[in-house]
């Protein structure tokens, strides 16, 4: 019944709203990974903060140098999603 | 493209390119995005031209401002990454840090709206910029040769993974680093600015009607709270651009062993 229902629909349509769904697709499993690595980045970090907290500007400077890493994992999904045609 | 319930959201291309108003049609055509970038020329420029004028003992005003913030690029950034010995590189990594954050503050500022660095261009200069820096530096401390090795070698690896490890660190230093350090400015202002847009062209559309006047307001007071975040986005990334830029110039100097 889907089959069917696809096969009626205008082609163009379709690839455009296929694309729309990639993109989606593309972005959202893009984020899911640096979303849990920077969850354990900043979490180690406040636990290293609490546990020391004169040497909290170390960690802060190498947390936000940890996150910009994990980071970049996600921004090229976005960017990915947006070049999608 | 139409979306349900009126809500009519610009395609992205009117989000990011404006109009040429001065030298239509030409390469050197004068937009939006090159006023801005002019613009943060000119207020790094002035800001440390007139600091720096009739430098006093006591500091006061802009010379205050100025000189906290030469000391958080020299502690909070060099001496954290660099050492002492890259303390040369103060006045680079200082004009750099302040070109990328005011490029960025014109995300917020009324009339501009707009961050530079949402367009490729300057953050890809600036890394490109960075990646010969750190190559050149690599390059005369350790030689072309012990700059190679260094550089995809590292220590400690079991012989028979050497192979795979240097091919994965050869792309990494030298391909995949000055890509990454672009598309991070590059995409995080361009989300900032989509968020912005998102957030107006909802509170612009409940505007005009009348039976959503209950959830009026919040999208706009979602608006104003995502303006502070941004200006804290624009600070973070030019934060960042600088402190990497500190770190690839530190592992060329001071290789692992």
């Amino acid at each position: 019944m889907l089959l069917r229902f696809l096969a009626e629909q205008d082609p163009g349509e379709l690839v455009d709203g296929l694309t729309a769904l990639g993109r989606g697709v593309v972005y959202g499993g893009a984020a899911i990974g640096p979303g849990i690595g920077i969850g354990l980045v900043v979490g180690n970090a406040i636990t290293a903060m609490a546990r020391q907290p004169e040497a909290a500007g170390m960690v802060r400077t190498t947390m936000f140098l940890g996150i910009a890493f994990t980071e970049a994992l996600a921004l090229f999904g976005f960017v990915l999603a947006f070049i999608l045609s | 493209m139409t979306a349900p319930l009126g809500l009519e959201f610009p395609p992205i291309s009117h989000l990011i390119r404006w109009p040429d108003l001065l030298f239509e049609d030409t390469p050197y055509a004068i937009n939006k995005t090159t006023i801005i970038y002019f613009l943060a020329v000119l207020i790094t420029l002035t800001f440390f031209f007139v600091a720096g004028r009739r430098a006093q003992l006591v500091p006061r005003g802009v010379q205050n401002m100025a000189e906290s913030s030469v000391e958080f690029v020299r502690e909070g950034i060099i001496m954290q990454t660099i050492g002492p010995d890259g303390l040369r590189y103060l006045p680079f990594l200082l004009t750099m840090f302040f070109f990328i954050f005011f490029i960025n503050i014109f995300e917020i500022i009324p009339l501009f709206q707009f961050p530079g660095n949402a367009r490729m261009a300057v953050p890809f200069i600036l890394a490109i910029l960075v990646w010969f820096i750190y190559n050149i530096v690599g390059i005369a401390k350790q030689g072309p040769l012990g700059y190679l090795k260094s550089s995809t070698i590292p220590p400690g690896v079991p012989k028979p993974m050497l192979p795979l490890i240097a091919l994965i660190e050869f792309v990494s230093t030298f391909l995949v680093r000055p890509f990454s350090l672009a598309v991070r400015l590059f995409a995080n202002m361009l989300a900032g600015h989509l968020i912005l847009v998102t957030f107006a062209v909802l509170s612009a559309a409940l505007w005009g009607k009348n039976i959503s006047l209950v959830i009026l307001p919040f999208p706009f007071l979602l608006l104003i709270a995502l303006t502070g975040f941004e200006l804290l986005v624009a600070f973070l990334q030019a934060f960042i651009f600088t402190i990497l830029t500190a770190v690839y110039i530190g592992l060329s100097m001071h290789p692992e062993h």
